[in-house]
């Protein structure tokens, strides 16, 4: 055999400091996040405002409360592809149950506002046990089960609407949905509240800790005693009760709730997980890097308006962007493991 | 005299700043086969990955017949003609044994679809002139570890190796098996193939090598014709002098010892899983450790993974402390207060993240209320690394960072921070090397005094001989002879089971 060229040294592993490497799938967000920010304050004069600050974080925050329960289960090496379907439902079930205006045709139940917002909360929190139940009890891949999950929400959306549109929720959604407290809307504060409970939760209870071990080798969690069962149920739990929140506030933010609202949410929120930089492998990443995410696709949403490009352009620029991310995010991962052999 | 088939020179290679290779020259003659000994990372792994074009990146030259060679990708050693059958198979478990033959090679016809019949004809007529009797449609996960491990072989040998990477071949097989191994490797050598072959058991790469290389701390200590070699000679080399009492031969008799009048921690009674295990009973003291015997597949690992609930008994009682418990599940296990050390690494740690989580993550809710105390958590852990001689000692490290025998340690470290009611350990020394299993050895004793139950189940006869006081011996998914308060020696276990 002839000798093989030197080309070893193509590969970043080579030159790539230890520290880099290991901070690979922190470091890339966040660098993407200055490039995409430097980018779109050169580019145009309107972007770098407080005013449009508190557009992109009113943007990113419905998306953002979804991503919160979908870390938890994207970090268990699970996906939920129902979390925008379970959104759409849980809007519609609050608006359901709040008397509507005489003009929308809807054959609706009014109750009192606390009573729709329970009804709404104990509705998204069925469908995640249902998630929960077809993952651990009978061994659908949560994939599949999510995917029949989603078109069973969206079925109950159409059932509840049939074609209208509902305009009124109760007022402590309005309010947390539409309103402002000072000159930071409510739904900001929110999705604040939730991206830090969140983080909170995975960094410093046991729970959190359970996740990321079910995550990283949910073998040896289990031969370590921990009930990874439960793990995953809640897990999928938690991101269907996300869901519905941002789904209530949802509908508040946009004034309405109709059927097909948040179609785009889904791939909004595995967007900004996983552009973040979670491990798609599960045990790896985080809330820091699901805000990364976030603020990576905020930015980059609202920036592409602001330099007049071409509306069906931007659709093309975020799926190269969602690919890129997939590349970083799967080349971290093999950059640990080289590391650690 | 004709040069040597493969030359390595000076090929050096560190991980972080910790060298693991240290300027290895390492010459492999062809037709010959050649044994490689070390204790845990003294760099035997490490120069073979190199080898097989699993590790890419070091400093130094490799010569292939004379050839400078630089290989990228295992690929690019599979075309060179070097293969390699690892420790922890790679076969594809749920293929049959034809498809696993010619993995990634199938046949095709003219269509460009899997030619089955000839597939299946060729890997006949394959493994028949390997002299493997298996069943080419059988599925692979449903053989037994020492076939699979064959029909391993038999791919990497189709793909055209010539020269054969062995990692612990032997430390699953029973001894006929090992001998139908040996026999298949001295065919092929003096065919004119070449091996490599990586062991901790001395006797084993003593009896099949024609020389062997010594490794101790990444540098390749001595090389030796096996002709004359003793295994002493081999131990001072890997060790250096003054181990004497490591490595005892338990061909002599051992006395059992009285077993003490001590309570009944663990009872159980007719435990049964169909295809497994039928009608299993014993009891286990407290102070007392008993060992479970049998040769790979004769159900004794089974039973210790029904103990903990994983997968459960489908028949049976288990008593522990007095109370009859219902072991459904792990976490039901461990809450009874049941650990267990399941047969392999992977099975239990987790290597993306720190030692210290490794080890507290079956007591955090013992430390914790409801939030995490990683301080305690590393102070626990610190007395573990300490206790256990885990090197190197540092808790925050990522787990995969260690070296395969500290890996071990840290699994047994894991379930001693509060003490449970039964230790269960399947396998507890496998892979290890002499001192790493003389820490196991010391830390079960002294586990043993503090009253705790132990039950370890092997098909190691020296694991059970120097960890038990009560031994049983199971063939196929039954008991079949208890030793107790008598000598026993290694022929005599062998001939019982």
């Amino acid at each position: 055999m002839s000798e093989i060229p030197e080309t070893a040294s193509l590969m970043p592993t080579r030159r790539m400091p230890g520290w880099l490497r290991s901070r690979m799938r922190n470091v890339a967000p966040f660098a993407t996040l200055i490039a995409l920010i430097g980018f779109f304050w050169a580019a145009s004069d309107s972007f770098a405002s407080v005013g449009n600050l508190q557009n992109i974080l009113t943007q990113i925050s419905v998306t953002g409360i979804m991503a919160v329960g979908l870390t938890f289960v994207i970090l268990c090496a699970e996906i939920d592809l129902s979390v925008a379907g379970i959104a759409n439902a849980t809007g519609i079930v609050v608006a359901f149950f709040t008397t509507q205006d005489a003009s929308v045709g809807i054959a609706n139940v009014p109750l009192a506002g606390w009573a729709a917002i329970c009804i709404a909360l104990a509705s998204c929190f069925v469908l995640g046990a249902v998630n929960a139940f077809g993952l651990t009890r009978i061994g659908i891949p949560s994939f599949i089960m999510t995917l029949a999950m989603l078109q069973i929400a969206a079925g109950i959306s159409a059932l509840l609407v049939r074609g209208q549109i509902a305009y009124t929720v109760p007022s402590l959604v309005s309010t947390l949905g539409s309103r402002s407290l000072g000159p930071v809307p409510w739904i900001v504060i929110v999705a604040a509240i939730f991206l830090l409970a969140g983080h909170v939760v995975l960094t410093y209870t046991r729970f959190g800790r359970y996740v990321y071990m079910t995550g990283g080798n949910r073998e040896a969690a289990e031969y370590s005693g921990v009930n990874t069962r439960a793990i995953l149920s809640a897990v999928m739990i938690i991101s269907a009760v996300c869901s519905g929140i941002a789904g209530m506030l949802g509908v508040a933010y946009f004034g309405s709730a109709q059927q097909n609202e948040f179609d785009t949410y889904l791939l909004d929120s595995i967007s900004a997980v996983v552009v973040g930089g979670t491990s798609l492998f599960g045990g790896q990443g985080g809330i820091g890097n699901t805000i990364m995410g976030l603020l990576v696709l905020g930015v980059l949403n609202n920036g592409l308006d602001h330099i007049n490009i071409d509306s069906f352009l931007k659709i093309l620029i975020r799926g190269v962007i969602l690919l890129a991310a997939l590349v970083i995010n799967v080349y971290a991962q093999r950059l640990q493991l080289t590391r650690s052999t | 005299m004709p040069r040597p088939l493969l030359e390595l020179s000076q090929v050096s290679k560190s991980f972080g700043g910790v060298a693991a290779l240290r300027a290895v020259d390492f010459e492999l003659e062809a037709g010959e086969i050649h044994g490689l000994v070390g204790e845990n990372g003294a760099g035997k792994s490490t120069l073979m990955k190199i080898i097989a074009g699993v590790q890419t990146d070091y400093d130094g030259a490799m010569l292939l017949s004379g050839q400078p060679v630089r290989f990228l990708s295992p690929r690019d050693a599979r075309v060179a003609g070097i293969g390699m059958v690892h420790q922890e198979l790679s076969a594809v478990r749920d293929l049959s044994v034809a498809e696993n033959v010619f993995l990634g090679a199938q046949p095709l016809n003219r269509l460009g679809l899997v030619a089955w019949a000839a597939m299946r004809r060729q890997a006949v007529e394959h493994l028949q002139r390997l002299e493997i009797e298996v069943d080419p449609g059988a599925r692979m996960g449903t053989l037994s570890l020492g076939l699979q491990q064959l029909v391993e072989l038999a791919r990497v040998l189709f793909s055209g190796a010539r020269i054969v990477i062995l990692d612990e071949p032997t430390s699953a097989l029973s001894p006929p098996e090992v001998e139908r191994l040996f026999g298949l490797l001295r065919r092929l050598r003096d065919e004119g193939r070449t091996f490599v072959f990586i062991s901790h058991f001395l006797d084993d790469v003593l009896a099949i090598s024609n020389r062997l290389t010594v490794f101790r701390a990444g540098a390749a200590v001595a090389t030796q014709s096996c002709a004359g070699t003793s295994k002493r000679w081999v131990i001072d080399r890997m060790i250096g002098a003054g181990h004497e009492k490591l490595e005892e031969s338990y061909l002599a008799d051992i006395a059992l010892p009285r077993c003490p009048a001590a309570k009944t921690v663990l009872a159980v009674n007719g435990l049964t899983r169909p295809g497994a295990f039928r009608n299993v009973s014993f009891e286990v003291r407290a102070g007392e450790v008993l060992g479970i015997y049998g040769f790979l597949g004769s159900g004794q690992l089974e039973v210790a993974h029904a103990l903990f609930g994983h997968p459960p008994a489908s028949h049976g009682s288990i008593i522990l402390d007095g109370r009859s418990v219902r072991l459904s599940s792990a976490p039901d296990a461990r809450r009874s207060g049941i650990a267990f050390i399941p047969e392999s690494r992977k099975m239990m740690l987790f290597g993306a993240e720190p030692v210290y989580k490794n080890m507290t993550i079956t007591i955090l809710d013992r430390i914790d209320r409801l939030w995490l105390r990683p301080g305690v958590e590393c102070r626990i852990a610190s007395r573990h690394v300490k206790q256990f001689h885990i090197r190197p000692p540092r808790v925050e490290r990522p787990l995969s960072t260690l070296s395969g025998g500290n890996q071990q340690k840290v699994a047994l470290a894991k379930w001693l921070t509060h003490l449970p009611r039964v230790l269960i350990l399947a396998e507890p020394t496998r892979g290890m090397d002499v001192g790493a299993k003389d820490d196991v050895v010391t830390i079960l004793r002294s586990l043993r005094e503090q009253g705790l139950a132990i039950l370890v189940v092997s098909s190691e006869p020296e694991t059970v001989l120097s960890l038990a006081d009560r031994i049983l011996i199971m063939r196929k998914g039954a008991i079949v002879r208890e030793f107790a308060e008598e000598p026993i020696s290694k022929d005599r276990m062998l001939e019982a089971a």
